[in-house]
Formats: structure tokens, C-alpha cells, sequence
């Protein structure tokens, strides 16, 4: 086990920059997942602490001591691949024994550790078949055993559930959550789905063009975002986006929307009088009500029913946004309904730079 | 001041190691390629300037351009230029379309079939003397059969052997050539059409394109690439394989085969006049080069105007 | 989807036909060589003699020069099957896996010797190879075999690695493995059926090959089976039994390993076309 530290860590190929200068210090035993749409350059930071990319310029230290020039071998880190990568000519057992075998470890140890993970991933009955007599569930479970058997300083998952489908992605994210909690292993894991980042991580990385836009708890992530990119990429449904500008009057302050409708907001903003700034609002907490309930009257053009609850498609003023009810009476097509806005709950974006932005005290 | 400074670099030595893996993993290819066939190469250039014949050890002097006046006044150099140009142009035409009908046929999923393509491809390893020989004894009246054939079919009027005939002496090699490189067309074309997605067919066919069309809008779109570069190398190649009419020929009669690849090999190898070999495979090589050139700004100009 | 009855039987017939013509020189070699020696000509045409012997092939084995040309063969293309195998499986994994300077020029350079005619390097080799003692020489004939025939293997090589995913190396390399020991361990054994099928073309073209061999080797210590069938031709009266028996002994080493390969060499050429 070890933390991971990241200091000023940049890639480029040739001229083209792909990642700007990264700063993280990752926990001994933290679970920490980095998330951004692909070409964010996510995987490349993964490939830089596992030694398959140089490192152009920076620091990452593993364990406190400076990887950089290090080959993977010596680095002391395992990861799992989005194509598993399992040797397709060795067994199972000989595919997680691979890695002790090159460490020369000795037989008795090797076979109890086969035989230790093999149980706790359920492969005790499959140690024999080569990958290609494997489902893909099972292909998955033999990398993860790949990267246990020989308890590394950092587990790395590069994007390791995208290739299974969606009921088995569940099963495994579970399981992985839970061996993490078991080992209590350091732990980098690459995704581009926002639920997985969501539901394992400690702490999340968002990523976008290469540059790290926000670090925290996923709550923390979902409650405050930093700015538009993390606003738009945690959530789903995503948040509702809606240009307005901010106007300050008699000690209130509020968003003027299209059509000069005025959204209340959360106290003064340290910002001037006339700023153009865009809402955020998640859609389950854009508030609808059967008409006369009070608030601005609005059709419903679209219900997306999800079981648990139904999205509704409203246009209050103008732009099309979505609101989340558990009230299944209120999704009907061409319905009418009254929606309304918590000021708490309203996220307030500079439209200049994106950049979140927090009430005065 | 400096230790931190050098512990952040990497180490010179290391960034030069990873510098020249590569190199050095291509090393043994690139020196055999440059002491075996590039040096040759040069050397063979400037033979072609030079007086060099093997018999006569006082040779070696620099003659300038004289080879060259000899080759334009030399007859059976003009002679095998014409015929090089036949037999390449045959050889490959019908080594081609032979070669794609085979792919084609190949394609189809079919019981035995992995056997039906070995036995296709099986000429191929058949040594190029190998072949000479076996095509001359076919068209020899005495042991082959096919000149009786001819004559029963009414094309010959007694059994005798083409490759005896001047007039049609030249046709003996080419179908042997044809024989032979049949399956070298087939393999790449049918490595390229495997390569071809199946649910394009598929999704044309629900389109309502028939055979003929699925086959002019999505197979040979495929295959032009394959094709073209296919059809260039082996028109080099040809021109410059010279086995099997030495076997099966030597050039004659009345030099009625000889192309130039072969008159270079009979110059060099009866003659030892390595200077006057020199010259004509340069002008081989020159024109060689300016027919890839040509295939090459012609492709160029093609998917300019696609 | 239903085929067309009529299609299939075209089909079938046109497979047939295309192996009939494959095949026929092939049948004619062995006929031949089994025809006893009073009947050659008597029977020249006939498509199967009406008694066969094996004495073409007891006497080509047991009283002529065939099984010293034949060994000498096999010791050439064997060796340069292998060295050119090693040299383009090396060279043919830094085309494939690193991207570096120079790798351009070099896939520039290897397509070019696949340009220029090879009858040119005769006089001049003959030239740099006689003071060198590797005229006359099986040595000397491997080394020319071997450069040639290391570009097209090299091509052939990248395109087999090209197939294998870059993951499993680097899989390996975080298990532990350094690029040598993952190459040795995850990515030879997985490129065997390309390293058989570069062995098998490489041997069957350094069987086959005849100019050169002719003009580096003179005398019968050192020839290959192209030149000893052809000094053959011209030394004796020509005896058709023995050479069609020696044909066909020359013939079986390289359809042999040909058949075992060329399903390889199908594949090897698909994946090097899906990658363009």
C-alpha cells in the first residue's frame, strides 16, 4: 500500500499538449476515480503512473519515492485493462500466477495465492481454461484476480467495466467496491460513466481537455460543481443549463431569463449589477406541481417514464429543460403543470469563464 | 544547486538507451540491406562507366559514356526492350484476372475448402526451375502431352514444341509465368477481401444491390488499393525475372525471348562483360523507376480528383 | 441467405477446373518419374504408363550428385529461413511497436529494394564476393539470400505484430516482465503461426532461387539443386526419368512447408490490411 503523489505532471507528443500540468496527492488506501469524456486525457495519466507513457515533465512519486524513470516492472503497481489483456495462449491459473512466476516467488506461495483469489472472485471451477473458453464476466474477473494475487502498492483500472454489459457492469462495480473495501488497496480507476465514478470513488477527479477541472467527494462533486464542465458531466439527467443575467435590486438579487422572467437567487453575488451568468439546476429539484399550486404555469411536451420516476420535458420560459417527479399523475403528454425553483438549490455559473460561483457571506 | 537539477532530467545515458532501441532492433535488417544490396547497387552504377570484363584483367578503366552509344546501335538490345515489354505485359494482365477469379471463387464459404485453397496456391511453391523445366518438358512433343493436344484441337498441324517456334516461343514462358504467379494474385486478394466487412454486403443487399453491384460498389473500391500496389510490384518484378526463360529458352530462338533482365544475366554470366551488363540494368532500373513514378503520380492525381 | 443451385455447381466446377490446372505439370513430374526408361518415349503421351518402377528415383539418389545438391540446398534455405526469420522478427516488432525518427526512411528504403532489379547486384556481387572467398561457397550464398529476402519477411513480420494488441505487453510489463522478457514470453509465442509462415516463404524462395546460385557457384561441391538440374541438362544426354524424379524430390521440401503455411500467410496479410 501507498499514496501516490503527482506533482506539475504534463505530456505532450511533439508540440500537442495532452495533459497540462496535473497536481494530486492520492491517500494511502484511497479509492480515487478520474472521469472526463475520452480524449481528456484520463487514461494517459493512468499510463503515466503505471510507467507505459513518459512522463514530459513533473513528478509522480509512489510511495514517496520518484517513479519517473522507472519501468512499470520495477513500479510495483498493478491495473487492470479495458481489454482485460489476458494471455490468451496461458491458463487461467498460469495468467495469474505470471506475475509471481517473474518475481520468482516460491510454488507453495504462488498456489495458495491462486487458490486465495480464484475463491474470492469465484473462479475456483475455471482455473484451468484459457481466456478464449471464458464469457466475458468471467474475462473480467481473471484480470481482476491477475492484479490481487500478488498485492501491489496501487491498483490502476483502466476503464475496466465498458466492455460488459450493463446488468454485469452493476454486479462488478459492486464487486470491486467491495474488494477494495476488503484489501484496502490504493486504488486509480479510469472511467468516462459519471454513475461508476459515483458510486466508488472516495474521491473523484473530473477531467476535461487535459486539464483537472475538480477534485472531491462525489457529493461534493454532484452538490457544488466548480464550473459548467463538472456541472454538465455529473448527473443524469444532466443539469438544466439557462443563460441569464444577473440583476441586483433592493437588496434582492435574481436571474432575469429569457422573456424577462426573474428567478430568485441565494443572497447578493460578488459580481456586478448585469452580468451574464447561466443557471444550473438539477431536474429533480426544478419543483412541479399540478396547475394551481402557484409558480409559472408550463406544458408538458415530453415524458420520458423511467419507473422509478418520470422526467418531464418543460419549456417555463423559453429554453427546454427537464424535471425529475416522483409524482407519476403529473407525466402526461400535454398536460399542464406549475413548476417551480428553490433559490438554494440554483447553481450560479460566471457565463464568462464557467467558474462557479458562491452567495456573498 | 546542481543535484536537483540532474535528478531531474533523466539520466543521459537512459534517454539514449530508450533513444536507440529501435535502431538497434533494426540494425541486422538495415546493415544486410545496405552491405548486400545497396553497396552492390552503387558499385553496379559505376560499372556501367567502366571497362570491366573478367577475362581480361587489364580492364577496369572508365569509359565514360561509350557502353551506352554501344546500347543504342545494339540490336538485341531493342529486341529484348520490345519483347520485356510483351512479357511483362501478358504475364501480369493474366496472372491478375486469373488470380482475382481465383480470390473470388475462394471466398465462398465451401466444404474442403481450406484444402481446395491449398492445392490453388501449391504452383507458387514449386521452384521457378522447377517450373522452366516442367513447362518445357509439357511442350516438348516427345514426353508432354500438350503439343499432341494442340494438334487435336487442330490448332498445330504436326506435334512439335512453341518454344522451337519464333513465332510463338514467347507465349511457352508466359504461361508458365501464369501458372506460377496465379496464386501470389490470389493470396493478397483474398487477404483484401477478407478484410472486407461483411455487414457492408449486407446492408447493400438490403439496399437491393445485386451481385454485380455489390461487387462494382463495395468489393472493388476495396480492392483498388491492394490492386494497385499489387500490380505495381509485380510489374517490376516481372520484368526483372528472368528464370524461367533462361531455363526454358535461354533467350532463343533467334532471340525471339530474350528480354533484358535475361540478355543482362546471358552478358554478365556467358559473356562476363560486367561493365556492358551494368549499363543495360541501368537503363532497366531508370526505366523501371520512371514506370513506378508514373503509376504513382497517376494514383496521386486519381484521388485528387475522388 | 439461399444460393442459386446453378451458381453453386459453377462454382464447384470452376474450383475444380482451376485445381486440375494446378495441378496437371505437377501429375506430368511424377508420371514421368515413374515411367521405367523403355517406355518414355514408347508411352510419352499416354496419362499413366502401363507399368511403373522406381528406378529413376534409386538411381538418382543412389549414383548421382542429387543428394550432396539437395543437402547443400537444404543447408542454404535453412539457414536463411532462420537468420532471416530472427532479423525480421526483431526488426519487424521496432516497426510495429515504437514509434521513432526514422522509421519512414526505413519502410522507404526496404520498399525500394522490392523496386530495383536484382540482376544488376550480379556482376558487382560477383566482384566484392570472389576476393572475399564466398564465391563458391554456401556461406557466400546465405549472405546474398538472406539480405534479400529481409525486407518483404521484415513487412510480413510487422504485420503478423501489428495483430497482437499492444495491451499484452503491457500487461506483462506491469507484471513484471521487461520488453525483452514480455516480447520473449507473450508476444513470440502468440506470433508462431507468422513466424512459420516467414519461415516457410522465406525457405521456399531461397530453394527456388537460380541466377545467383548459378553465378556464384561453379562445380558441383557447392551447387544447389536449381544448378545441379541444369548443369544436368547440358552435361548428359538428357535423361527426362531422372530429372522429372529429381524434380520431384526437389519439389517436396517446399510444397510441404508451403502447405503447412499458407493459411498463415492469408491471415497475416488480413491483419496487415485491416490496419491499412
Amino acid at each position: 500500500m501507498a499514496a501516490i503523489d503527482i506533482t506539475a505532471a504534463r505530456k505532450s507528443y511533439g508540440s500537442v499538449d495532452v495533459l497540462h500540468g496535473v497536481d494530486l496527492a492520492i491517500g494511502d488506501g484511497e479509492f480515487v476515480v478520474l472521469v472526463g469524456p475520452s480524449g481528456c486525457g484520463k487514461s494517459t495519466l493512468l499510463r503515466m503512473i503505471a510507467g507505459l507513457e513518459e512522463i514530459s515533465s513533473g513528478e509522480i512519486a509512489i510511495g514517496g519515492r520518484r517513479v519517473n524513470d522507472l519501468p512499470p516492472k520495477d513500479r510495483d503497481i498493478a491495473m487492470v485493462f479495458q481489454s482485460y489483456a489476458l494471455y490468451p495462449h496461458m491458463t487461467v491459473a498460469q495468467n495469474m500466477s505470471y506475475s509471481l512466476k517473474l518475481r520468482r516467488t516460491p510454488k507453495e506461495r504462488i498456489t495458495a495465492a491462486i487458490t486465495a483469489a480464484a475463491g474470492k472472485l469465484g473462479l475456483d471451477e475455471l482455473t484451468e481454461r484459457r481466456p478464449k473458453a471464458l464469457s466475458g464476466g468471467q474475462r473480467q474477473r481473471v484480470a481482476m484476480g491477475r492484479a490481487i494475487v500478488r498485492s501491489p502498492k496501487a491498483f490502476l483500472f483502466d476503464e475496466p467495466l465498458s466492455n460488459l454489459d450493463a446488468r454485469l457492469r452493476e454486479q462488478m462495480r459492486v464487486e470491486i467496491k467491495r474488494l477494495h473495501k476488503d484489501l484496502g488497496a490504493t486504488s486509480i480507476y479510469v472511467t468516462h460513466d459519471q454513475i461508476e465514478a459515483m458510486t466508488l470513488a472516495d474521491r473523484i477527479v473530473a477531467m476535461n481537455g487535459g486539464v483537472v477541472q475538480q477534485v472531491g467527494s462525489p457529493l461534493d462533486l454532484y452538490d457544488r460543481p466548480a464550473n459548467l464542465f463538472v456541472a454538465g458531466f455529473i448527473g443524469s439527467p444532466a443539469m438544466n443549463m439557462i443563460p441569464a443575467v444577473y440583476r441586483f435590486a433592493d437588496g434582492a438579487a435574481v436571474a432575469e431569463v429569457e422573456g424577462g422572467h426573474r428567478l430568485p437567487l441565494a443572497g447578493p453575488f460578488p459580481v456586478p449589477d448585469g452580468t451574464t451568468v447561466v443557471i444550473g439546476v438539477r431536474p429533480e429539484h426544478v419543483t412541479v406541481a399540478a396547475p394551481g399550486a402557484g409558480g409559472r404555469r408550463a406544458d408538458v411536451s415530453l415524458v420520458e417514464p423511467t419507473g422509478f420516476g418520470s422526467i418531464l420535458h418543460l419549456a417555463p420560459f423559453g429554453p427546454p429543460i427537464k424535471a425529475f417527479t416522483l409524482d407519476r399523475g403529473l407525466g402526461r403528454d400535454g398536460a399542464a403543470v406549475d413548476v417551480t425553483f428553490d433559490p438554494a438549490r440554483l447553481h450560479v455559473f460566471a457565463a464568462a469563464d464557467g467558474r462557479r460561483m458562491d452567495p456573498a457571506p | 544547486m546542481t543535484a536537483p537539477v540532474a535528478a531531474r532530467r533523466r539520466p543521459f545515458l537512459s534517454r539514449l538507451a530508450d533513444a536507440s532501441e529501435p535502431w538497434l532492433y533494426t540494425a541486422p535488417a538495415l546493415i544486410l540491406i545496405v552491405a548486400v544490396m545497396l553497396v552492390p547497387l552503387v558499385l553496379g552504377i559505376s560499372y556501367a562507366f567502366r571497362d570491366i570484363k573478367l577475362l581480361n584483367p587489364f580492364g577496369g578503366g572508365f569509359v565514360g559514356l561509350r557502353h551506352f552509344e554501344a546500347l543504342a546501335t545494339d540490336e538485341a538490345f531493342r529486341t529484348a526492350l520490345v519483347n520485356t515489354l510483351w512479357w511483362t505485359g501478358a504475364s501480369v494482365v493474366f496472372q491478375f484476372v486469373f488470380g482475382l477469379i481465383l480470390a473470388l471463387l475462394l471466398n465462398q464459404p465451401f466444404r474442403g475448402r481450406a484444402v481446395a485453397q491449398a492445392l490453388c496456391f501449391l504452383p507458387w511453391a514449386v521452384p521457378s526451375f522447377l517450373t522452366g523445366l516442367d513447362w518445357a518438358w509439357l511442350f516438348n512433343p516427345v514426353i508432354g502431352p500438350l503439343p499432341h493436344w494442340f494438334v487435336a484441337l487442330g490448332l498445330m498441324d504436326t506435334p512439335q514444341s512453341i518454344l522451337s517456334d519464333p513465332d510463338l516461343a514467347m507465349w511457352g514462358p508466359i504461361i508458365a509465368n501464369v501458372w506460377w504467379g496465379i496464386p501470389f494474385f490470389a493470396i493478397t486478394l483474398l487477404a483484401a477481401l477478407q478484410a472486407i466487412p461483411k455487414d457492408l454486403y449486407e446492408a447493400a443487399a438490403i439496399d437491393g444491390a445485386g451481385p454485380i453491384e455489390r461487387f462494382r460498389s463495395i468489393t472493388l473500391p476495396f480492392l483498388a488499393p491492394t490492386i494497385a500496389i499489387t500490380i505495381l510490384l509485380r510489374t517490376v518484378w516481372i520484368s526483372n525475372f528472368a528464370d524461367l526463360i533462361v531455363v526454358m529458352t535461354n533467350g532463343g530462338p533467334a532471340d525471339r525471348t530474350q528480354i533484358v533482365a535475361s540478355y543482362i544475366f546471358t552478358t554478365a554470366f556467358r559473356r562476363l562483360d560486367f561493365g556492358y551488363a551494368s549499363a543495360i540494368a541501368l537503363v532497366l532500373l531508370v526505366l523501371l523507376l520512371a514506370y513506378s513514378m508514373l503509376i504513382v503520380l497517376l494514383r496521386q492525381s486519381l484521388l485528387k480528383r475522388g | 441467405m439461399r444460393r442459386n443451385p446453378v451458381l453453386t455447381v459453377l462454382h464447384r466446377l470452376a474450383i475444380g477446373l482451376y485445381i486440375a490446372f494446378a495441378l496437371f505439370p505437377l501429375y506430368w513430374l511424377l508420371k514421368v518419374s515413374v515411367t521405367p526408361n523403355d517406355l518414355l518415349y514408347s508411352e510419352g503421351v499416354r496419362m499413366w504408363p502401363s507399368r511403373t518402377s522406381l528406378e529413376h528415383y534409386a538411381f538418382v539418389i543412389a549414383n548421382s550428385d542429387f543428394p550432396r545438391f539437395f543437402l547443400n540446398s537444404v543447408i542454404v534455405s535453412g539457414s536463411t529461413a532462420v537468420i532471416v526469420t530472427l532479423v525480421a522478427a526483431i526488426a519487424g516488432y521496432a516497426l510495429s511497436r515504437f514509434a521513432f525518427r526514422g522509421k519512414y526512411w526505413i519502410t522507404a528504403l526496404m520498399l525500394l529494394t522490392q523496386m530495383f532489379p536484382l540482376v544488376m547486384l550480379i556482376a558487382p556481387m560477383f566482384k566484392i564476393l570472389s576476393p572475399l572467398g564466398l564465391t563458391n561457397s554456401l556461406t557466400g550464398l546465405i549472405v546474398v539470400y538472406t539480405a534479400f529476402n529481409v525486407p518483404f519477411a521484415t513487412f510480413l513480420m510487422q504485420s503478423f505484430f501489428d495483430g497482437i494488441p499492444r495491451d499484452l505487453e503491457e500487461a506483462a510489463m506491469i507484471d513484471g516482465a521487461t520488453r525483452f522478457v514480455a516480447f520473449r514470453q507473450i508476444i513470440l509465442p502468440l506470433t508462431l503461426p507468422g513466424i512459420a509462415a516467414t519461415l516457410g516463404f522465406v525457405f521456399t524462395a531461397a530453394w527456388s532461387e537460380l541466377l545467383f546460385a548459378l553465378m556464384l557457384i561453379s562445380g558441383n561441391a557447392a551447387a544447389t539443386f536449381p544448378v545441379g538440374l541444369l548443369t544436368f541438362v547440358s552435361k548428359f544426354s538428357v535423361d527426362f526419368g531422372q530429372m522429372m524424379a529429381a524434380g520431384i524430390l526437389a519439389l517436396i521440401p517446399a510444397a510441404l512447408f508451403f502447405l503447412l503455411i499458407q493459411r498463415y500467410l492469408v491471415q497475416g496479410l488480413t491483419a496487415g490490411a485491416v490496419k491499412g
